[in-house]
């Protein structure tokens, strides 16, 4: 077992080092001299020139690589040429905003979508699996900027029942916290939900046709317990499996859902240092998606391997 | 053994099930669901609304009227107009070629060199499948809409900028799908009677190995050209990608979204068009599954 975690955290290693290797090269590909981009027009030469001095453009390509990544190493991630801060302090006050609102849609769409896919697999053909098989159809081709503003027209402006944008921490004011999460977190759960609620049910229907579990009805075990004890457990893995996918979707709708909600997270951080050509930050925000995305993959494949030691050796 | 008469005769008599072909299988079982076709038909009427624009489209997209600003829904603008005056209906029939155009691109772009890289680890395995394939797992730990944001950013917008990001963003799934279909059907024994009877590798990748990816692949690519336009859309509603007077589909929806208490159809119109169309390529995707090959339902 140690052996195979030892594996699989170099595996993600691996992977970090060639992502920080994106990230770094996402500034070099910039066609013409990138401080002249960043700083645009209006700059003088001597800001140019401080600029190239400052994220060491001067000095050949790989040793810019080498200072840089050693920096990220140490959690220096630059300075941001806009808020003229470290980026590594702009993305740690933007970081609570999405991982408050992400972790309320994981907890949701968890919670929601399994019971679906199971009841939808039990009564397969009736009126709840068609009906969940249209959400979940919906759920995957659904604009959620789209969707978010129709909820903003409905629920905010029509009825007024929910504030239509903004965040605030839970720790500050809890009901208004939740009052104003409630809309992007149900945006942001629309595609793990359609996801998951998919994979359960088709990894319950494969279960079920099962030989122990005919075993387990005709040992005369009640209804609920088959489903429940025998089928799910089993049903459930591959649908554990996806939580590293599922990490990558919520960070990748908060891009979209924070725009639309205006909420100071590390998706509107991304998309208004792309719009300000704000490269440092840019890179910063993509070495710690992605650190979080590989994260939950290797926690879901030591899981993986801990329950099931087949997978240990591949 | 000598067939005796009577046995030919017994053998005509059986009752055997009309010989149906591959093909007519195929419609029987894809036609059979009802929302695929309504899927096939949407898709259809985009085809040609895109490729027909300039006949459907009852004014000119880009052509602004100061006097007519936010009307709202009539006989002569039936969606209205926009901040500038102009046609909403027309500018959402006009930006159907842009969504049309750069999901094909982009998909065409990730398949082909997602394709090419999977086929070369999946083939010869080692050394080379090691490095493509971590390279690809660096480009899964990033979301496809951050990654594609990135890259448009370093290429600087545009309509190609857009393509191309989306294109990379879209690779690995197809790398990680024919790596995965090459090693299972590498192991089969008529590739290994293709090896002993001297084909070249090149020759056992073309002629033996790719016709039998093809299945997936045809679903994947109809599954991700909904999902290259709804990225597009969300790239062009935050402000990347075409740029302003052509119209695209996601950054009217975020034009719109300022009056949206005045009128609301200016958003409303253009997502209903990215939501309907994206369904309809998912639709239809899961039904060219079911239809192509069973086996592969839950696996793409």
């Amino acid at each position: 077992m140690i052996a195979f975690i030892g594996r699989r955290l170099l595996h993600t290693i691996v992977v970090l080092v060639i992502v920080s290797f994106i990230a770094f090269s996402v500034l070099h590909l910039l066609p013409g001299d990138p401080a002249l981009t960043m700083l645009g027009i209006e700059a003088t030469p001597e800001q140019i020139e401080a600029l190239r001095e400052e994220l060491g453009l001067n000095k050949p390509l790989v040793i810019q690589y080498v200072h840089w990544f050693v920096n990220m190493l140490q959690g220096d991630l630059g300075r941001s040429i806009f808020y003229r801060e470290s980026v590594a302090q702009i993305i740690a006050a933007r970081l609570p905003a999405t991982f408050f609102l992400g972790m309320l849609a994981l907890i949701f769409s968890v919670l929601l979508s399994i019971p679906a896919g199971v009841i939808s697999a039990v009564r397969r053909g009736g009126f709840l699996d068609s009906l969940t098989s249209l959400i979940a159809n919906v759920g995957v081709a659904v604009p959620v900027f789209w969707l978010g503003i129709l909820g903003i027209y409905l629920f905010g402006l029509h009825l007024g029942w929910l504030p239509v944008y903004g965040y605030t921490s839970p720790f500050d004011d809890f009901w208004l916290s939740i009052k104003k999460a409630v809309m992007p977190v149900l945006c942001l759960s629309v595609l793990p939900l359609a996801v998951w609620t998919r994979q359960t049910r088709s990894s319950m229907l494969e279960v079920i046709r099962e030989d122990y579990i005919r075993t387990a009805r005709s040992k005369g075990l009640k209804e609920r317990t088959v489903i429940t004890r025998h089928a799910l457990k089993n049903a459930i893995i591959p649908v554990i499996t996806l939580l590293g996918l599922q990490v990558r979707n919520l960070v990748g709708g908060s891009v979209l859902v924070e725009t639309v909600f205006n909420i100071p997270g590390m998706g509107r951080l991304l998309v208004n240092s792309v719009l300000g050509k704000d490269f440092p930050v840019v890179q910063g925000c993509i070495l710690v998606i992605a650190l979080v995305v590989a994260l939950a993959n290797l926690v879901v494949d030591i899981s993986y391997g801990y329950f099931n030691p087949r997978t240990r050796n591949e | 053994m000598k067939m005796t008469t009577a046995t030919v005769r017994h053998i005509e008599h059986m009752e055997l099930p009309p010989r149906i072909s591959e093909f007519r299988r195929f419609l029987r079982v894809f036609l059979s669901r009802k929302v695929v076709i309504f899927g096939s038909i949407i898709i259809l009427a985009l085809l040609l609304i895109a490729i027909f624009a300039p006949l459907i489209a009852p004014h000119n997209p880009t052509q602004q009227n100061l006097w007519e600003t936010l009307q709202e829904s009539s006989g002569k603008h039936l969606f209205g107009t926009d901040h500038l005056g102009r046609d909403v209906l027309s500018r959402i029939i006009y930006g159907s070629r842009i969504s049309l155009a750069v999901g094909i691109v982009s998909v065409g772009i990730a398949g082909c060199f997602g394709m090419f890289l999977g086929l070369l680890a999946g083939y010869f395995g080692g050394i080379v499948d090691t490095v493509i394939m971590r390279c690809i797992d660096a480009l899964l730990a990033i979301p496809p809409l951050v990654l594609a944001l990135a890259i448009g950013a370093a290429l600087g917008g545009g309509l190609g900028s857009v393509m191309i990001s989306l294109g990379i963003a879209l690779l690995p799934t197809y790398a990680r799908l024919i790596r995965g279909q090459v090693l299972s059907v590498k192991q089969t024994d008529y590739i290994m009677a293709a090896r002993v009877v001297g084909c070249s590798d090149l020759r056992i990748i073309m002629m033996h190995v790719f016709p039998n990816c093809l299945p997936p692949i045809i679903v994947l690519v109809t599954l991700n050209l909904g999902f290259a336009i709804l990225a597009e859309a969300g790239l062009s509603f935050l402000g990347l990608g075409i740029a302003p007077p052509a119209a695209a589909w996601g950054a009217m929806v975020n034009d719109g979204y300022k009056y949206l208490l005045t009128n609301p159809i200016l958003s409303f119109a253009p997502g209903l068009c990215i939501f309907l169309v994206v369904l309809a390529f998912n639709l239809v995707g899961d039904g060219l599954r079911d239809a192509l090959d069973p086996r592969l339902r839950g696996t793409i």
